[in-house]
């Protein structure tokens, strides 16, 4: 039912330049009376890597939680593709191409590996065992424990896995969630590269992430949210050099 | 972790020690033990001497001082014995037995996995069974089949829908089956108040089915962002107020006095039958509501919609984030389960044709629970087997016991089950893993996410 408010994007689009997968205008969300996002403008265009950094409660999650339906905003605009999607409910969210890894993982801790893969293509008749074979080849650690439950995996190993489960509903658009939460630094990197892998085989991904450093060097561009707000938007590699990103989210490295 | 406790105790290497050693009572072994001698009391119970008013420690006298209870705590450590220290030879020569393919057992075996017309073949086997069998039992067994086993079968497999599979509290599950009942009353014209025109029973069921979706989704609609304990509590609530309304509006539902006439089952097409009072048609006719329930529900469950069930149960956000309306396969589950009950209100009431409020009491809604949950939740075999064992031992019971002490044992019974064999005698093979997991402790109880910032692989 709200799809129907699926409509074209009337004006402030030039007709020439082609629109953005996800553009987010003007972004207001609150909880209760507490204002977390305060007028976000972003915009990702189609396979890029765009990285979301920021301090905890600069509002990245809450950014990534409406761009996936979780949340929606008091005002402000959701567009994918230049059409508008706030207030499209999550699970419907997932037919238009938008895939979300959410904070935590969330695995389904008691189903099996193949099991969680095959919820993932849940909007689909049956699962693509083509996609299966590609996800198990993106990550041969899942396919070794593809018939282990959910639960009993490693922390890393359940991050590959709700990675995978997403790209199962086969999205244009994966939103991540800190996917580097709690992991150790070596595969927080192994992670990233698939990551990358999987922007190169054609997937638009947003991510949010604490580590600044890692995701900087994935991400075309970045954004730095400060209590609700961009504070910085540039070339990915900018963001790196900029002395006060090197401050605030990458410690100050002498070198 | 047992370096942190060497860390941090004072008293030195033996105090660790102590800490770190597991007690021999500890060993699960010795936990059954003790089970089975719960069991051995409790059967040296049911079949000593029953107490009197008079002398409330005249049973326990009589029961505990003669052989009796030797002759049951000595079955129950023979079976004990067995399971402890028999069982891996037993489990030996079977594994032999199998490896060297013997012939009937692999067969057999390998029939029942391989071939669907044989599983329906027995399947069917087993309903003939269930259904000629009872014709050799008293008249009052086949009362108690009908008016409380295949009553009660048929609220479990409905309330299973509910808790088993979508994963959601309902304690007030018989509100349903009064309405399901009051339905039958209305339609036949058996209330004080006169249906704009009478149906036959046949038809009030889909009526019946149609008002208990429409109660379902009443109830369903404003509880759906509540969980466990809180939809509880509100079930209950709901529950409470069919069951007052029933009881008070006494111009619509007759009130405390309760409904009486209400009609039975007939057919009327070319040729006429009616159920009368006999109870073993309706028995008949019940079963085959079951057996066309079980059939729907077990394609149910291996359907899209039974793996949505499943994904809600583990993980509402995960499950909405891979494309699952929750909401619509929440509400879902609350209609299946209501009408489920409802048919069977219908059933009951154009059986027994007189029914007041007090036949849908809250413990009813608690007992359709425990039975699910002894059987084995999610598991359409255990909860079938576990609704007609708990209706049928009470019932062998009156023969034993004092009347009145009967659920007493049951509640004995249920207690020892939950403390023993939570996951229910005949467990789902997912639940059991669920089970498993939570007591090695992998995942939490209500297991939602990973450890946050937990292991590294």
């Amino acid at each position: 039912m709200s799809t129907t408010k699926l409509a074209k994007e009337p004006e402030g689009t030039e007709p020439t330049a082609a629109p953005a997968l996800l553009e987010l205008r003007d972004l207001r969300v609150f909880y209760g009376a507490i204002e977390a996002l305060k007028g976000v403008n972003l915009s990702v265009r189609e396979g890029e890597v765009v990285a979301l950094l920021g301090a905890n409660g600069a509002g990245k999650s809450t950014t990534l939680r409406t761009a996936s339906g979780m949340l929606s905003p008091r005002s402000g605009e959701v567009l994918l593709r230049g059409e508008r999607i706030d207030g499209i409910k999550p699970h419907n969210l997932v037919r238009f191409g938008i895939g979300h890894v959410p904070e935590g993982r969330r695995v389904f801790a008691r189903m099996t590996v193949r099991e969680n893969l095959e919820m993932g293509a849940y909007r689909f008749k049956s699962p693509d065992q083509d996609e299966m074979d590609r996800i198990f080849g993106l990550f041969p650690r899942l396919a070794e424990r593809s018939s282990q439950l959910g639960g009993t995996l490693s922390g890393g190993e359940q991050q590959m896995l709700a990675i995978g489960r997403a790209l199962m509903g086969k999205p244009e658009l994966l939103l991540l969630d800190e996917p580097s939460m709690g992991l150790a630094p070596l595969v927080v990197q192994q992670i990233f590269e698939i990551l990358r892998e999987i922007n190169q085989q054609g997937t638009t991904v947003l991510l949010v992430e604490q580590n600044a450093a890692q995701a900087l060097q994935l991400a075309d561009r970045g954004y730095v949210l400060e209590t609700g707000t961009v504070a910085m938007h540039e070339e990915a590699s900018a963001l790196l050099a900029d002395p006060r990103v090197r401050a605030a989210y990458l410690g100050e490295i002498a070198e | 972790m047992s370096s942190g406790i060497t860390k941090t105790a004072s008293g030195g290497p033996a105090s660790t020690a102590r800490l770190r050693g597991v007690a021999w009572y500890q060993h699960p072994r010795w936990s059954r033990l003790t089970a089975m001698v719960a069991i051995a009391v409790v059967l040296t119970m049911v079949t000593g001497e029953q107490g009197t008013d008079r002398d409330i420690f005249f049973a326990l006298r009589e029961d505990f001082t003669g052989p009796l209870p030797w002759i049951w705590l000595g079955l129950c450590l023979l079976v004990w014995t067995v399971r402890e220290f028999w069982s891996e030879p037993i489990r030996k020569v079977r594994r032999a037995s199998v490896a060297k393919s013997d012939p009937p057992v692999a067969w057999v075996r390998g029939q029942w996995r391989g071939d669907r017309r044989i599983r329906q073949l027995v399947l069917a086997a087993l309903v003939a069974v269930a259904a000629f069998a009872p014709m050799g039992l008293e008249r009052y067994w086949h009362q108690v089949l009908v008016d409380q086993i295949a009553i009660y079968v048929l609220l479990a497999i409905g309330l299973n829908v509910v808790i088993g599979w979508a994963g959601m509290l309902d304690l007030g599950f018989v509100a349903f089956f009064a309405i399901g009942a009051y339905s039958a009353a209305f339609w036949t014209g058996a209330l004080p108040v006169d249906p704009p025109f009478e149906l036959n029973n046949f038809l009030v069921i889909p009526v019946a089915v149609l008002t208990c979706l429409i109660a379902g989704l009443i109830l369903g609609a404003p509880t759906l962002r509540l969980r466990g304990d809180y939809l509880a509590i509100v079930t209950l609530g709901f529950h409470e107020i069919v069951y007052i309304t029933a009881k008070n509006v006494e111009d619509f539902t007759g009130g405390a006095r309760g409904v009486s006439g209400v009609e039975h089952f007939s057919i009327d097409m070319g040729f006429s039958y009616e159920w009368k009072l006999d109870p073993l048609p309706y028995y008949w006719l019940l079963l085959g509501f079951i057996v066309l329930l079980v059939f729907l529900f077990m394609r149910l469950e291996h359907s899209r919609v039974g793996r949505a069930w499943t994904a809600i149960r583990e993980d509402q956000v995960a499950a909405a984030a891979t494309g699952v309306n929750t909401v619509r396969f929440k509400l879902m589950a609350f209609a299946i389960g209501a009408s489920t009950s409802g048919i069977a209100g219908v059933a009951y009431a154009s059986k027994v044709g007189y029914f007041n409020p007090e036949n849908f009491p809250l413990l009813a809604s608690v007992l359709v629970l425990a039975y699910v949950i002894f059987g084995g939740m999610g598991s359409i075999p255990g909860v079938l087997f576990g609704a007609a064992f708990l209706v049928w031992l009470p019932e062998v019971l009156r023969d034993y016991v004092d009347p009145r002490d009967r659920y007493m044992y049951l509640g004995a019974l249920l207690v020892i089950m939950m403390i023993y064999r939570p996951q229910g005698v005949w467990p789902s093979k997912r639940r059991q893993r669920e089970l498993k997991m939570a007591t090695e402790g992998t995942v939490d109880g209500d297991a939602t996410a990973a450890p946050a910032g937990g292991k590294v692989s």
